[in-house]
């Protein structure tokens, strides 16, 4: 479990950033390994000390794909569905993990446990279909894959 | 005697288990009472075999794979012997890897990525030196006589553009280093960063030594986790060696990109290091006079900034001899999607796409024939067998309304539905695009609507008429090429496949 909102702890974070340029993402990545997301409160701070507007601020976290505005289950599961994926029936596989889950794209299971979410392109596209678990890479996905992901979610 | 054996630690080996396979060769060993020291390395870019692992003999290194967890017993026992049912032999030998040039790859695959001995063993540090005994005038001459273009996708001359910085004064310039490879069917870049990082890191300081700028910045995509981790890692050794910091006169910070495509447009990428959303600038002012935090900026791809290395230890002339027309030297091509071997092969410009696909490549995965092929990413075009003749090369590839972008090539076979090819194409432009432009942003959306009316066999021929205004709307009405060149896949895949677009005729003929 990610913990709840601390300004503090925000703080030490703006603190680690101080001097370096144009700091903001790595300031948000940082922010999200803390806290499992980007939260609301955590906006005013960030503006607050880089001298910027919540507007401009919330603007970039809402410009990138990866930025969260709520915590994602305790296991996220990228699949891709780019191009050299999709050649290799990843569109398929990519439904049966949704399937056997019950979630949708961008879903989380009832009990927090698993968000499945859409990538393009892992640099995996000679080993495809590939996916990323938790951080780890995985390819040449099929049928024993779904098993291991299954377990390792548990 | 301890036996050495080099297993990668590249992300696209650890996909397939490698991480177990060495893990198992350290308990087995210990188990068994052999004595083996594991090296973990980059890939040689044969994924098909991956997890390959090599093992130091007196004869030189020999190869086995794809190598499982639950193989590593029978491998020790058997001593690795050449009768083993993995044996490859000496990697140099298979014909992949044989049949290549390789100048950017030379040590990946080889060495310990984080080895700064390893480096200088294999002839890393070479560039350098030679820069600062050419000068930096000298050093831009060089890399201009060389006729490196830009690997990213516009094919720009690297000379040209480090010149135009060299010659802007200002109290401060950048060196950017495009790692945000996004295309689907490259992974050049991460291969190298994971593989042999220092050789960018090199790469990197003659281009700031080359135009007076002391500070650089690698921009790598979220997606790659391990590049970020490898090259952190790698710039705090070069710290620590003096090939970076003050008595370098060069530094280098890693910045993690957050999952936006079009951050790897140039300016877009300019944007999201100073913080901001990842919008694309209107140009001029060119990145190179006004460029990061308004200084004159080298902004260059992984690929380009790792060939100046070699260019300037073994002479521009050198690489120059090497390729066809206005494409010199070599491309690291990356074979992907639904192939047999596919991997990373660098030759000289000017094979032909149906030797790669065929010969390199050998044909489909799934052995199916091939159908088409999608050459330099989302936005390049698909090729049908009947284009397999062109060259690979910038001009070539253009003249058939194609481009050859990061050089990925992407296979598909003949289950493939070009229709919903297209209709992708679209879609992805639509959810990456920056919003700047009304073509790229709305009509994409169109776009993809319109396709889905001809899948659904409605009104066929207008709607077709409608995606090709579209297509023309987007190219001319678009800002940057995300916008612009969308149309590249749509376009070449209603002309080069028409019969995909025409379901209710297809239906009514079945019947
Ligand atoms: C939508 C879009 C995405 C791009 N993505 C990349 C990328 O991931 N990596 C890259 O090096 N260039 C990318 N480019 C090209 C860059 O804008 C630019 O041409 C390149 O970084 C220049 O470096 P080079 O001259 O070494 O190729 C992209 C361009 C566009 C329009
Ligand atoms: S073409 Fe699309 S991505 Fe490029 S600047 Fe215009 S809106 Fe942005
Ligand atoms: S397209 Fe899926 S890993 Fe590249």
């Amino acid at each position: 479990m990610s913990p709840a909102w601390d300004e503090a702890r925000a703080q030490d974070i703006l603190r680690r950033h101080s001097g370096r340029k144009g700091a903001l993402l790595p300031i948000l990545h940082d922010i999200q390994a803390e806290f499992g997301c980007v939260p609301a409160p955590a906006i005013p701070v960030i503006a607050h000390t880089l001298n910027l507007t919540r507007a401009e601020v919330h603007g970039v976290v809402s410009f990138y794909h990866d930025f969260r505005e709520k915590p994602a289950g305790r296991h996220v599961l990228k699949l891709c569905r780019a191009e050299a994926c999709q050649s290799m029936n990843g569109e398929a596989f990519a439904q049966q993990v949704l399937e056997r889950f019950d979630l949708d794209w961008g879903g989380t299971t009832p009990d927090g446990r698993l968000t499945i979410e859409p990538i393009y392109c892992l640099g995996l596209c000679a080993s495809s279909p590939s996916a990323m678990l938790d951080g780890q890479p995985m390819a040449r996905l099929d049928q024993d894959s779904l098993d291991e992901i299954a377990r390792e979610v548990g | 005697m301890t036996t050495k054996i080099f297993v990668p630690c590249d992300a696209a080996a650890r996909a397939v288990g490698a991480d177990k396979v060495a893990a198992a060769l350290v308990s087995e060993a210990k188990r068994l009472g052999r004595a083996v020291e594991i090296v973990r390395t980059g890939s040689r870019g044969l994924f098909w075999l991956e997890p390959m692992i090599e093992v130091q003999t007196p004869a030189g290194r020999i190869a086995f794979g794809p190598v499982k967890a639950k193989d590593v017993t029978d491998l020790l026992t058997s001593d690795f012997s050449a009768g083993h049912r993995l044996h490859l032999g000496r990697p140099e030998e298979l014909p992949f890897l044989k049949r290549q040039t390789r100048i950017n790859f030379a040590r990946c695959g080889i060495i310990d990525p984080l080895s700064l001995a390893g480096y200088r063993a294999h002839g890393g540090g070479r560039g350098i030196e030679r820069a600062r005994s050419l000068g930096a005038a000298g050093t831009v001459e060089e890399v201009t006589k060389s006729g490196l273009r830009g690997r990213g996708g516009a094919g720009f001359p690297t000379g040209i553009k480090w010149k135009t910085v060299a010659d802007t004064a200002a109290d401060q310039k950048y060196i950017v280093c495009n790692a945000d490879e996004g295309d689907s069917g490259t992974f050049a870049d991460r291969m190298i960063m994971e593989g042999d990082p220092f050789l960018l890191i090199e790469g990197m300081a003659i281009a700031g030594f080359a135009v007076g700028a002391t500070k650089g910045y690698v921009y790598i995509r979220s997606e790659y986790p391990d590049a970020i981790r490898t090259m952190e890692r790698a710039v705090v050794l070069a710290e620590a060696d003096g090939m970076l910091g003050p008595e370098a006169g060069f530094d280098i910070e890693i910045r993690e990109g957050a999952g936006a495509y079009v951050c790897g447009e140039e300016t877009s990428l300019l944007e999201s290091l100073e913080g901001k959303r990842g919008q694309v600038r209107a140009k001029p002012p060119l990145p190179a006079h006004k460029g990061l935090f308004g200084k004159p900026t080298v902004i260059n791809n992984v690929l380009s900034l790792v060939t100046v290395p070699a260019v300037l230890a073994d002479g521009a002339k050198h690489y120059a001899d090497l390729g066809m027309g206005r494409s010199r030297g070599t491309m690291p091509i990356q074979l992907a999607g639904n192939i047999k071997h596919g991997g990373l092969f660098e030759a000289p410009f000017g094979m032909t796409l149906g030797e790669l696909v065929d010969d390199i490549g050998g044909g489909t995965h799934s052995g199916r024939p091939v159908r088409a092929v999608q050459v330099g990413g989302p936005l390049g075009a698909y090729f049908p067998r009947g284009l397999f003749d062109t060259p690979f090369d910038y001009e070539a590839f253009a003249a058939r309304d194609g481009l050859i972008g990061h050089a990925g090539v992407v296979v598909f076979d003949d289950t493939v539905d070009m229709a919903r090819q297209a209709r992708f194409a679209m879609e992805f432009c639509a959810i990456e695009s920056c919003g700047k432009c009304t073509p790229c942003r709305i009509g994409s959306t169109r776009g993809m609507e319109t396709i889905d009316k001809i899948i659904r066999g409605e009104r066929t021929e207008a709607n077709l008429a409608i995606v090709t205004d579209l297509c023309q709307t987007m190219k001319f009405g678009s800002l940057c090429a995300l916008g612009g060149f969308t149309p590249y896949p749509v376009l070449s895949a209603i002309k080069h496949f028409p019969e995909d677009f025409n379901r209710p005729r297809l239906a009514a003929a079945a019947e």
